[in-house]
């Protein structure tokens, strides 16, 4: 029909143009601005290799991926052990399940900017909370957000306080699934309940478990506003996430070449990240 | 006794949940010389930081433009994003299936990549400091669309032949017929949308300097961090401005909520 390849083309041109001008357009100049040097004001000079050689010498870079492996190390095993045990607890027939499960999720529709600014006064080494606590209970005080081994672990606890409540929901819906005539034929069989977890529960939420440590790698390279508010990325950088780097470099020395050249980096470091992701779990599932 | 040691532990874990936000909230009525302490009720209640909190950072605009950012992108999104998840579902158009594999491709890139020439491209467009450069590079949303689309799939195409044969135009079919059946998506869409736009403070913090035009998470974010908070009482007292309206609306919708900002992911 004429008419209808028409007014289809008409009803999404205007989405068409939007994501040329704002998808499409920007991958590309993406790729043309890691081999310019550009402050926005001046116009760009073309610099050859000069960002890439820069990148692949740059410490600070380095060290901000170093960061993001020990945020990772950290939220990412705290992360699937605390949603899987809220999960299996709320799966269970209790009172009041609704609002467990609200009250898990809470932290998630809050602005990561109040969450943060709210942690850091939990984490503040004279008043904060913690270490109140932790002086009633006979312990000394512990300066959380300014030693340098503490601080991305500190944060990492934060992003998985924040974040929790997701994941819960995610396994609650994998359980779903779980049929209960698999438990009811183990217990036949006498079987314990930590064995029914480790021979039923876990290798069937495998898939779950999966999506959860996708998702948290994904938001762990996406890391911000946590560190500049909380640290600035210090002390000595131990908590200079990529993306903080990237915009300190674009937004502190207007350097847009080199700021895209780590975007780029970025990308390509998360893609290969999942890619092996995916193998590793595809292994195991074969095994 | 196993079951109250369920319990127990169950309501140890929701209080961790619970307890900073409500030590938040009464942290902005307690004078400076409570702020540190652990207590929920302030032994001397005062408004001394809210008033402060109003006097220092233009708290009121701040909200205003959050709000005003994010009902219109949610608007754009919901709306202007309708006719090409209808065009897509039901018109068969030239280049269809490249737009619908853009709009796929898109959600496998990190917005990481982007977020530079983004921000070059607004600087040179002269929208730094505008709602302009907060609202129009997200008047549409690849996962919105996605979604839409895949809900429209499912509303019988006899139900677009008969409206056309009753003569109503395409956008009418859009807005007349689709949209009231497909309320869930439109909900979970809108949901997801309005906090996304809500809460973001990266993409503000690059574009918008001058305080009249932050949105409330980043006038927060540079209020803190600039030291013009001064005490604990007014830096809180500013988040809880930021989170009370979204924790009344959990407060109602918390269901909806939920579904829409977790269910999104399996979709």
């Amino acid at each position: 029909m004429r008419h209808e390849r028409s007014t289809g083309l008409f009803l999404a041109s205007p989405y068409i143009v939007f994501f040329t001008i704002f998808w499409l357009i920007p991958i590309a100049a993406a790729l043309v601005m890691v081999f310019l040097d550009w402050d926005l004001v001046t116009p760009p000079r073309y610099a050859g290799t000069e960002n890439i050689e820069l990148l692949l010498q740059d410490v600070r870079f380095g060290r901000a991926l170093l960061n993001t492996l020990v945020f990772l190390a950290v939220n990412i095993p705290l992360q699937v052990a605390l949603a899987l045990a809220l999960a299996l607890a709320l799966n269970r027939n209790i009172i009041m399940r609704s609002f467990w499960r609200g009250t898990f999720f809470l932290p998630v529709v809050i602005s990561g900017a109040a969450v943060t600014v709210l942690w850091k006064a939990l984490y503040s080494t004279d008043v904060g909370l913690l270490n109140q606590m932790l002086n009633a209970a006979g312990v000394r005080s512990v300066p959380w957000l300014t030693d340098p081994t503490l601080a991305m672990p500190a944060i990492a606890v934060m992003v998985t306080w924040k974040n929790v409540g997701f994941y819960i929901v995610l396994y609650l819906a994998g359980l779903q699934y779980v049929p209960r005539t698999c438990y009811e034929a183990m217990a036949i069989e006498g079987a314990t309940p930590w064995q029914q977890f480790r021979n039923v529960t876990w290798p069937l939420l495998r898939p779950v478990t999966g999506l959860v440590t996708t998702l948290s790698v994904i938001n762990g390279f996406q890391v911000f506003i946590e560190p500049y508010v909380m640290t600035g990325g210090g002390p000595l950088r131990r908590t200079l996430s990529p993306v903080l780097y990237m915009y300190k470099q674009a937004f502190g020395y207007q350097k847009m070449g080199y700021a895209a050249t780590i975007g780029v980096a970025l990308a390509l470091i998360m893609a290969a990240c999942l890619f092996v992701g995916r193998k590793l779990a595809a292994g195991k599932e074969a095994a | 006794m196993k079951r109250a040691l369920f319990y127990l532990v169950l309501g140890l874990a929701a209080i961790t949940f619970l307890y900073p936000f409500l030590w938040m909230i009464a942290t902005t009525f307690k004078p400076p010389s409570e702020a540190g302490t652990l207590s929920l009720l302030p032994d001397a209640p005062t408004l001394d930081n809210y008033r402060a909190m109003f006097a220092r950072a233009p708290v009121g605009r701040a909200m205003i433009n959050s709000l005003l950012v994010a009902t219109t992108v949610t608007a754009s999104v919901l709306v202007l994003g309708s006719l090409p998840a209808y065009a897509l579902a039901r018109l068969d158009f030239p280049g269809r299936r490249f737009v619908h594999g853009v709009t796929l491709a898109y959600l496998l890139v990190p917005s990481q990549l982007t977020l530079i020439p983004l921000y070059s491209l607004i600087v040179r467009l002269g929208w730094v400091d505008s709602y302009r450069a907060l609202i129009v590079p997200f008047l549409f949303n690849a996962p919105g669309v996605l979604m839409l689309h895949k809900f429209f799939l499912q509303i019988p195409r006899s139900l677009v032949d008969a409206a056309r044969l009753d003569g109503m135009s395409e956008v009418r079919i859009v807005f007349g017929v689709f949209w009231p059946l497909a309320r869930p998506a439109l909900a979970t869409v809108g949901i997801v949308t309005f906090m996304g736009t809500w809460n973001e403070v990266l993409w503000p913090l690059l574009v918008v300097r001058d305080q009249s035009t932050m949105t409330m998470p980043q006038l927060l974010t540079v209020f803190t961090l600039g030291g013009g908070a001064g005490t604990l009482g007014i830096q809180l007292a500013a988040a809880t401005v930021l989170i009370v309206p979204v924790i009344v609306a959990y407060a109602f919708l918390q269901r909806h909520f939920i579904e829409s900002m977790a269910g999104g992911v399996k979709g």
